[in-house]
């Protein structure tokens, strides 16, 4: 009973916030209601009887790709009030388009039944016992192991493929380099002189920096050089 | 009446048509597009852990996290590009993205 | 032995002379060239005499081998026999001769000559190739050789467009006549399953029955041989309707004019028929055949000589019609005759187109003779050889033209039958007219005043001796060749002089034919062409007004004969501008519109559709997004559709 009204209730709140998605205004609002989205999704699966896939669509989802989607929706200096309204010359035939997948759907959806023997052939059968978590586990790092070895490197693909688009190397910045720093010799640093009384330092003749020190220009030229290289495709 | 197969099943297939009327019902930026994708991925999920509840079989729920990786690490390059397009070009008008012109 | 020596040596000459030529310079090749020609000659004349006082006997030299495929078996032979010596005298003699003119005349040129000389050289390589070929192939060779050396040598100053033009007809017409020779090769092929002579020879009287289908009908397998292979000479040797070239071929330097078109090339017709001779003379059809187109050849060509201006085309036409004279002989079964006449044509001939080199040398290259007159006293040699060369081929007794020129005439009336007698009477009218053209030309460029442009007069001037020496060599054998070889070549015992090389059915035997003409008919040759004699110093030199009143009273008489029967555009009416606009037609529709359209038009297909296609990339993502979205719904369709 419980079940029923609230999977409606999440059901029609869910399509809601799509539907939101897809035509609100404001990019930050889009973002807010895929939130919102996500988070009835995530209590649908837990309807389902999929409860750590549901915790793991709030966590992934809301709390990495959303909260991703916002930074960038934040970081790109886009100015709403130039933002141009009215229909998308598609729209009616994109309108009928759409509806033509509803109705194959609906069409492939209805006309379809489980097979007698679908009982039979089915891959990992859910142990009664077990937490969903559990049963999950034991099927993933067994016999799909592989597959998840797999999406880590996908994920590490990525990882760098996103930080390698986006790096962005600022030559006015003056930055540390340790190993230059630790490579540093007292000879090459440090002069004892002796100055005479009341001698200013022009007389003296000491500048900085240094004669021999390496000048600064150099290491602009060296890092700027790093990034296009970085930057290529693979 | 209790929750069917039928039910979860309608929900996802509006989830999906929703992405597919995001995809080229926005004129605002393409940050829209991505998040229709998002959208259809969802409904994909959706789907797989009907099924893997439908008949009691894990391998939808283990095949839907593998979608959820997947879905996660498109996004974050979608979103790299979408950054470094906007750095170059200054806008990302869904009408200006014009540069593979042939 | 001799013989071998006699063919080859011209090729050597002609191959140290052409190789050679550029780096040694035009005196080397020229005394190269006239070396070995000059050892050709001696082993030739060395080679007919052994032969002829019978110190030697008939034989064939193999060479080597040529063509062994399956049952088609053919040598390099050399054919050593009373006929093929005879003409490899008369040739290499005859060449050597002009060899030794050409120097003189060829000397104001300024280009190098030393490729003239090769290429005559060459020539005459390739008639003796022909003369002693001992099967009709190696003939074949040789035929094919004289008439590409005829083309390189009329073509001879290839910087002219006439000169082109002229050596592509003499080709052309030439190919022509060609088609028909090789298909009676290969009858003679299909027939004989060889052929080598000697074979053949022997085995033609076994085929005589033998027919030919051709279309439903039933043709005498010999006749038409002999018909197939007369056509062929009927081309190189420019008899009528194959005759558009030989006028034209006069665009090359005098030298070769004197050479092929007068001496040689296109004797080998003649030659190639008398050669037949064990076969045609089973062929009665088609002698009749030669006979009437060899007379009908000699009247044509001769009424043409009379109205022509240029010296050189009527000696031209002159050649054409004694060549018809030796058709007409060999048509009667006269071949000994024909032989006979060849060869002392071959003398005056080229003795009178050397002649006429020689005035076309003084007068500074004038050959119009209408703008000559007055040379006799200026160039004597010259005058006093184009005489005995006139007198020769108008057959006035004691030169050699009247001996030969007489027994034709006498063979033709004493062979029964109405094509014999066509002969005779053609052979009778055209030698008036002979006799009038000569001395039309003698009258028109010696005597009189001169009508010569005055800066050409005052430099008119005898040959050098390298010019005169051959003319007047070649004028003693105008003059003494016929007395002499009368007996030898033609009389009683003609028959064992030329052995097998020329036969005669019993029944058909020429001598007994000329010896049947008795009493004063034997005359009228003779008296016709004193006739005409008297006949061109009325007109020429007594009254000058007759032939200028003839001229404009019978105007188109007059224009049909400069116009030479119109021959020339009536083959441009039929062959040549129907041939052009084919061809014509198959170059803009074939070529351009169809087979260059089929590649440019693909091309402008893929082109223009990629063109159409790129219109898609409208680099919008939206866009190409809406698409993937419409491909995956269709494909959804598709599959519900047929699942």
């Amino acid at each position: 009973m419980i079940a029923t009204i609230g999977f409606y209730v999440f059901a029609v709140i869910l399509l809601a916030s799509a539907t939101m998605v897809v035509t609100a205004r404001n990019p930050v609002h889009s973002v807010l209601f895929l939130i919102l989205a996500f988070f009835n999704a995530a209590a649908l699966f837990l309807i389902a009887g999929a409860e750590f896939l549901a915790m793991i669509l709030i966590i992934v989802y809301v709390g990495a790709v959303a909260v991703l989607f916002l930074f960038v929706v934040m970081m790109l200096d886009v100015n709403f009030a130039e933002l141009r309204e009215g229909i998308q010359r598609y729209a009616p035939i994109g309108l009928v388009v759409g509806l033509i997948l509803l109705f194959e759907l609906g069409l492939v959806l209805t006309g379809w039944h489980f097979a007698p023997s679908a009982a039979e052939i089915r891959m990992s059968p859910t142990p009664a016992a077990l937490t969903n978590t559990a049963a999950l586990g034991n099927v993933l790092y067994t016999r799909y192991v592989f597959l998840f070895q797999l999406a880590g490197l996908i994920l590490l693909v990525a990882m760098i493929g996103a930080i390698v688009l986006t790096l962005r190397d600022r030559g006015a910045v003056r930055r540390q380099r340790i190993g230059r720093q630790v490579a540093r010799q007292a000879e090459e640093t440090l002069a004892v002189l002796n100055v005479a009384i009341g001698a200013g330092t022009d007389e003296v003749g000491f500048l900085r920096p240094l004669p021999d020190a390496t000048p600064a220009p150099d290491h602009a030229a060296a890092e700027t050089h790093a990034m296009p290289h970085a930057a290529e495709p693979h | 009446m209790p929750v069917g197969l039928g039910h979860y099943l309608a929900v996802s297939a509006i989830l999906l048509v929703l992405g597919v009327f995001g995809i080229f019902l926005n004129r605002k930026n393409v940050i829209i597009i991505l998040m229709s994708i998002e959208l259809i991925l969802l409904a994909v999920n959706l789907n797989l852990v009907a099924f893997s509840a439908a008949l009691g079989d894990l391998v939808g729920q283990v095949f839907t996290m593998f979608v959820l990786t997947v879905a996660a690490a498109e996004a974050a390059i979608g979103l790299a590009i979408v950054v470094v397009y906007f750095r170059n070009r200054g806008s990302i008008e869904v009408e200006d993205v014009t540069m593979m012109k042939g | 032995m001799l013989t071998a020596i006699a063919v080859f040596f011209p090729l050597l000459g002609a191959a140290l002379a052409g190789l050679l030529g550029r780096p040694a310079g035009d005196r080397a090749s020229q005394v190269v060239s006239i070396v070995c020609m000059i050892v050709a000659s001696a082993a030739g004349i060395a080679a007919a005499v052994l032969l002829g006082t019978g110190a030697a006997d008939p034989g064939t030299i193999e060479i080597t081998d040529w063509i062994s495929a399956g049952t088609f078996h053919v040598t390099w032979a050399l054919r050593y026999d009373t006929l093929s010596a005879v003409m490899v005298a008369m040739v290499s003699t005859v060449s050597m001769l002009i060899h030794v003119y050409s120097v003189g005349y060829m000397a104001h040129e300024d280009r190098p000559c030393w490729r003239f000389f090769s290429y005559i050289s060459l020539f005459s390589f390739a008639m003796l190739m022909l003369v002693t070929s001992d099967n009709i192939l190696q003939l074949f060779f040789g035929w094919e050789g004289v008439g590409l050396m005829s083309y390189l040598l009329i073509g001879y100053w290839y910087y002219k467009p006439s000169a082109n033009a002229a050596a592509i007809k003499a080709f052309v017409v030439n190919r022509v006549a060609d088609l028909f020779f090789t298909v009676g090769i290969a009858l003679l092929f299909f027939q004989f399953d060889t052929l080598s002579f000697s074979d053949i020879f022997a085995a033609v009287p076994t085929h005589v029955a033998n027919q030919y289908e051709l279309f439903g009908t039933s043709l005498p397998m010999l006749e038409v041989i002999g018909v197939l292979l007369f056509i062929g000479a009927m081309g190189k040797s420019a008899q009528l309707f194959l005759h558009t070239w030989l006028p034209d071929a006069m665009e090359g330097p005098t030298p070769i004019s004197a050479l092929i078109h007068a001496a040689t090339m296109v004797t080998a017709g003649v030659f190639l028929v008398a050669r037949m001779s064990p076969l045609m003379e089973y062929a009665p059809v088609a002698l009749s055949v030669v006979a009437v187109i060899g007379g009908s050849t000699a009247f044509f060509a001769a009424t043409i000589a009379c109205a022509q201006d240029d010296i050189k085309k009527v000696i031209a036409y002159s050649t054409c019609s004694q060549l018809g004279y030796m058709f007409a002989a060999a048509g009667v079964g006269a071949f000994d005759v024909s032989i006979f006449h060849l060869i002392t044509h071959a003398f005056f001939k080229s003795l009178l187109f050397l002649g006429a080199g020689s005035v076309i040398h003084a007068m500074s290259g004038e050959q119009d003779m209408r703008r000559m007159g007055g040379l006799w006293n200026k160039i004597p040699i010259t005058y006093a050889v184009m005489w005995v060369g006139f007198l020769a081929l108008a057959g006035i007794p004691f030169f050699s033209g009247f001996y030969s020129k007489d027994a034709i005439l006498d063979a033709a009336l004493g062979t029964p039958g109405g094509v014999a007698f066509y002969a005779y009477i053609t052979g009778v009218a055209a030698a008036f007219l002979t006799a009038f053209y000569s001395w039309r030309v003698l009258f028109m460029t010696f005597h009189g005043t001169s009508r010569a442009d005055p800066h050409v007069a005052a430099h008119v001037h005898e040959s050098p001796a390298v010019m005169t020496v051959p003319l007047i060599l070649l004028a003693i054998g105008s003059a003494v060749v016929g007395y002499s070889l009368d007996g030898t070549f033609i009389g009683l015992h003609w028959q064992s002089f030329w052995g097998a090389s020329i036969v005669s059915l019993p029944g058909s035997n020429p001598f007994a034919h000329m010896e049947s003409i008795h009493g004063a008919v034997k005359w009228v040759p003779t008296l016709v062409g004193l006739a005409g004699v008297g006949t061109a110093f009325l007109f020429y030199i007594l009254q000058p007004r007759i032939p200028v009143w003839l001229a404009t009273h019978f105007r188109p008489i007059h224009v049909f004969l400069v116009k030479k029967w119109y021959f020339d555009e009536i083959y441009d009416a039929i062959f040549v501008r129907g041939t052009l606009a084919f061809a014509r037609l198959l170059w803009k529709v074939g070529d351009v519109a169809v087979i260059d359209g089929v590649p440019n038009g693909l091309a402008t297909l893929t082109t223009e559709s990629s063109g159409e296609v790129v219109k898609l990339q409208t680099g919008s993502v939206a866009q190409y997004a809406l698409a993937m979205v419409f491909g995956v719904v269709l494909l959804v369709a598709v599959f519900l559709l047929f699942r």
